[in-house]
């Protein structure tokens, strides 16, 4: 049905047979317990969104962290385990290996899996476990006040480095994702952000590859998303995503990293 | 010549008024409402419906996932 331009109303507009979007039924009907603005919610309905077109629901069980997100499993209608600070790519990898036929993927911020949890990472990813790892690096520790984590920038003000990360008592920041990527078990590492439609739809087509690999069963697909917490970093949510786009992609820059098993360049 | 005219609806409760969507509708269709709802937020409304063509932006970078959004094909 065609209809002219200006005679139209919203109300001719809002029906049923009209809807183009809303957000994925795998979502649950929980209020998500992030900050307003905060990424995490996009990058769960991401998931959401995939797992629900390859039409995975029954057989994905994924791993929440412990982090802001450590509550994932009340927002995205799979099943999920919950592991203990940084060991969720070890806990994938008991799960893959006795349910090689499942989808397994972790969920993780940066505090889980690039500080507590580096050993758990590193072999999983050495190891070439066939699993997926969705990376939340909004570098700092959101859910305990803003701490300073390993991912936090030289300079970047957090709660435990006020002044901002003097790299020369405090350390450099780590690109734990790079570190990876160079590791013989992983086959597709990407860099994603969600902080504009843009961002969100290469999220979703990277995070929609790193779960179609597990069936080749050729090793770690890591998708990180370079996030904002702009409680932590006590910004508006708006600020704190122009602070990201400023401050975060010189350091943490977008795009494929390893597709594959071969690193771009 | 075929246009696109969209509409969109948000879950006003469930709005935390972070003000992304603003930002990502390239038609600047979009408001914070000086009312808030339940929990004390602003929500975002439509303040310039007749210039939404339906593109999704505001939805798909909205973290709550509270909007929904309405299109159809009209005569220009
Ligand atoms: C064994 C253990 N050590 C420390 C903590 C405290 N703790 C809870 S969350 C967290 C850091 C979370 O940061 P991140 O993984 O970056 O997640 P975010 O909240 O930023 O998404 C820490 C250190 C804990 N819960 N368990
Ligand atoms: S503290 Fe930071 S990471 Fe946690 S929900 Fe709030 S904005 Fe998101
Ligand atoms: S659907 Fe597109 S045009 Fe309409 S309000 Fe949302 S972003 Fe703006
Ligand atoms: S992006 Fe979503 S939660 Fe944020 S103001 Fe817009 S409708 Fe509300
Ligand atoms: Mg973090």
């Amino acid at each position: 049905m065609s209809i002219h331009v200006k005679s139209m109303d919203v109300k001719d507009i809002i029906k049923k047979e009209n809807l183009v979007y809303k957000k994925s039924p795998l979502m649950t009907d929980n209020v998500l317990s992030y900050c307003p603005g905060c990424g995490h919610g996009t990058v769960h309905n991401i998931i959401a969104e995939v797992i629900e077109e390859l039409g995975i629901q029954s057989q994905t069980i994924a791993v929440a962290p412990v982090g802001c997100s450590v509550l994932a499993y009340e927002f995205v209608d799979i099943d999920w385990l919950q592991a203990a600070h940084g060991r969720a790519p070890a806990v994938a990898t008991g799960l893959k290996r006795v349910m090689p036929d499942k989808y397994i993927f972790t969920y993780q911020g940066d505090g889980d899996l690039a500080a507590i949890g580096t050993g758990e990472t590193i072999h999983a990813c050495n190891r070439g476990e066939h699993i997926t790892i969705i990376f939340i690096n909004n570098g700092i520790y959101g859910m305990t006040g803003g701490q300073m984590a390993p991912t936090t920038l030289a300079g970047m003000v957090s709660s435990t480095s006020p002044y901002g990360r003097d790299v020369s008592t405090m350390g450099n920041p780590m690109k734990i994702t790079e570190l990876v990527a160079q590791l013989p078990g992983t086959y597709y590492v990407t860099r994603q952000a969600v902080h504009k439609p843009s961002n969100v739809r290469k999220t979703k087509r990277a995070i929609r590859k790193a779960f179609e690999n597990q069936t080749l069963k050729k090793g770690v697909s890591l998708v990180e998303v370079v996030s904002n917490c702009n409680s932590g970093w006590k910004m508006s949510p708006v600020k704190s995503n122009k602070w990201m786009e400023e401050n975060m992609f010189s350091f943490y820059p977008l795009g494929d990293i390893k597709v594959d098993g071969e690193l771009v360049k | 010549m075929a246009k696109q005219r969209g509409a969109i609806v948000v879950d006003i409760e469930r709005c935390k008024g972070c003000e992304l969507c603003i930002e990502a509708c390239p038609t600047s269709v979009l408001r914070m409402e000086r009312k808030v709802n339940g929990k004390g937020y602003h929500f975002a409304y439509m303040e310039d419906p007749g210039e939404c063509t339906g593109c999704i932006n505001c939805a798909i970078v909205c973290p709550d996932g509270v909007i929904s959004v309405y299109r159809v094909k009209v005569e220009a």
